[in-house]
Order: C-alpha cells, then structure tokens, then sequence
C-alpha cells in the first residue's frame, strides 16, 4: 500500500510539474513535451490506483494502454500544428 | 528495504529528468533527457505490474516520440535561444503550488476505496475469448473505446494531412545503420507478430505489436532501404483503413445478426478477436509510421 501511495504521489508531481512548465516556458516544443509529462502524470497515478488490488485492476491498465496511443498521435499532431503556426510567423 | 530503494531511486530518477526535459538550457538535450524519462517510465510500469504497458511505453513513449521530437527540433530553422524568463515561471509556481495541496487531498482518499470492477471482469474471463485480462477489457468488454481509439488515430492523421507535407529529411543513411537495420527490422517484425498473437493469454496485444512495426518501419525509412510512402497508392490508404472498417464490420453485424452492438457470440470471440486485433496491428503501425516520418510530396 504505501508503494501505491508513493507513486501516486510522484504521479500528482509529474501533473503538476507538466502544468507549470506549460504555463510557464514559451517554446512550443517545451509546452508539448510538457503536456506529455501531464499525461505521463496521469497514467502514472491511474496505474497506482490498478496496483492498490492484487491481481491489478486490468481496467485501468487497458485504459492506459489506450491513453498511450492516444497520447502520440495527439503529440505529432500538435507537432505538425506547431511546425505550421511557426511557419505562417515566417521564423 | 531494498524495495523502497528501487521506488524511491525509480520516483527521483522520473521526477529528475521531467524537470530536466523542462528546464535543460538547450532543446536537444531536453529532447534526450524526455526520451531517458520514457524509458524509465517504462520500468515503473513493469514495477506496478503493468507488462503491457511497459511494452507499449518502451516503443511508443521512449521510441517514437523521440523520432517525432527529434524531427520537430531540425524542422526548426534556428533553435530558439532557451529564453527563460523568469516571470512567468514564477506565476506559473503560484499557481501550481496551491493546486498540489487540492489535489493530494483529492487523490488519497481514493487509495482505500475497494473497487468491485476487477471481480466482475474476472468472472466473466471465460466467456470472452481470451484469457488475459487487459486484452479481454480491450477488445471484448470495452471493445467501444477501442473502436474509438482508433477513429482517433485515423483523424489525428487526417488532421496531419491538412497541413501538408511534413518535409522529414532523411539525410544520407550511414553503412552502419543500413548494416544493423537490415537486421533488426526483421527481428521487431518478428517480435511485434509474436506479441499479437501472445495477447491472448499473456500481456501483449495489438497496440504493442503494432508500435513495434511502426518503429520496424521508422528505422527502415531512416536507414533509406524503404521508399517513400505515397498516400496516393490504394493500397496504403486500404492498409490505413482496414482496422476500423472491419472493426465496425463485426460491430453492425453484432448489431444485426447477434445480441447487440459489439458483443461477440461466445463461441465466436476468440477468432473475431484475433481477426479484429490483426487488422488493428496493421492500421496502427502504417498510421503511427505516418505520423512520424510523413509521406512524400507528390511528384
């Protein structure tokens, strides 16, 4: 239990520290990988919670497993954006 | 003793290069300490006993993501200079630090709820196919958001197209990448059709194998031994497609011909299962080597 305690705490840091760096720094590659963090930070405290039975909860593991995939398209997506937003700055 | 050693070095470790991928003073080596961070995210998977999460996290979220970062960073004509300023970061910490007091007092509570969902999946197992949970949960029981996933990954790659051609530059592939890629794009094939077909009783399943081809793919593409995709070819657009389409295939004829939208005939589950998952594996790892290297302008 205090296992699931700690990594669900180190999950809520991860949230957190992808949040502040989202609001905090200005490049756009440096926001996407600090909203990946924020999802990391998600996952991480959703896992936590699957640990806290045994056998793990296999629910949140599959919505995790969803959430990755999910996670990757939407970063190249953002990726994309981010290339043509800079693009139409003419920088 | 020795498991709070692994914990707490895990837990800093992950804490220490988030920050670092924040806040290192050039963007290449925050690039590199993201992917570090990946990785070690991927043994905090395995440490929570989620193996098919550590799979899918050591391709997709160390893997591929530092392709795509890695792409981003030369598309980038001049790297901004790492301007931190040092206003914002402290409104962003004014904000941050009251947030981290609600949602501790949040989250904790949640540890001792006893959740019945794990019970009743279990006790439904036999009917559904397969023997491994996660994929079971997957594929069978919450088959919807699957379905949905993959519509997501479909737009997600629509949405890519609408802004044109990636321009990914693949610079003039070094012998000894072409040497080792001839080796082991085979070798990640091989592995990603073997976690397809394991996911029906241990951790594994569509989503791993398919990053695992996506990643076969990526490699072959930088190594220059794969030409070009061309979105113009049918049958790239076919390969895009088939997951979803066959998909809702067994999801109308459920509907129509069975007991209801996506619940299989008992019988039928394992091989529709398996059918759906092949078809998937496909779909995911052509969209997501889209996604990465792009496809090249036409002409």
């Amino acid at each position: 239990m205090s296992a699931t305690l700690f990594y669900l705490g180190i999950g809520a840091a991860l949230w957190l520290l992808g949040l502040f760096g989202l609001l905090g720094l200005r490049d756009t590659l440096r926001r996407i990988i600090a909203v990946n963090l924020m999802g990391s930070g998600v996952f991480l405290v959703l896992i936590a919670l699957a640990a806290r039975v045994t056998p793990t909860d296999p629910l949140l593991q599959a919505l995790v497993v969803t959430g990755l995939v999910v996670a990757i398209s939407a970063t190249a997506l953002a990726l994309r954006l981010g290339g043509a937003a800079r693009g139409r700055r003419g920088g | 003793m020795a498991e709070w050693l692994l914990d707490g070095t895990l837990g800093l470790l992950l804490l220490g290069l988030a920050g670092g991928a924040l806040l290192a003073p050039s963007l290449y080596a925050g690039i590199l300490l993201f992917m570090a961070f990946g990785l070690v995210l991927a043994l905090v998977w395995a440490r929570l006993g989620a193996p098919d999460l550590a799979l899918a996290e050591a391709a997709i979220g160390a893997g591929l993501t530092g392709v795509l970062l890695f792409a981003a960073l030369a598309r980038q004509e001049q790297a901004e200079a790492a301007a931190t300023e040092r206003r914002p970061l402290l409104a962003a910490a004014l904000v941050v630090l009251p947030l981290a007091i609600l949602l501790l007092q949040g989250l904790v509570p949640s540890l001792a709820l006893a959740p019945d969902l794990p019970d009743s999946i279990r006790s439904h197992l036999p009917d559904s196919g397969v023997s491994h949970p996660v994929t079971a949960v997957l594929l069978n029981f919450r088959a919807w958001d699957t379905l949905l996933e993959l519509a997501v990954l479909l737009l997600a790659l629509l949405g890519a197209r609408q802004l044109g051609p990636a321009r990914f530059a693949v610079a003039a592939p070094w012998p000894l990448l072409q040497a080792w890629s001839r080796l082991l794009a085979p070798l990640l094939v091989l592995t990603g059709g073997y976690l397809l077909w394991r996911g029906s009783h241990a951790p594994g399943g569509a989503f791993q194998g398919g990053a695992l081809f996506a990643a076969a793919l990526v490699l072959l593409r930088l190594a220059g031994l794969l030409p070009a995709l061309r979105w113009s070819s049918w049958p790239l657009r076919l390969v895009l497609l088939i997951g979803l389409l066959l998909f809702l295939a067994v999801a109308a004829g459920t509907a129509w011909l069975g007991a209801g939208w996506l619940s299989y005939p008992p019988a039928w589950a394992g091989a529709l299962i398996l059918a759906i998952e092949t078809a998937a594996i496909l779909s995911i790892a052509f969209t997501l080597s889209l996604l990465v290297i792009g496809e090249e302008p036409p002409g």
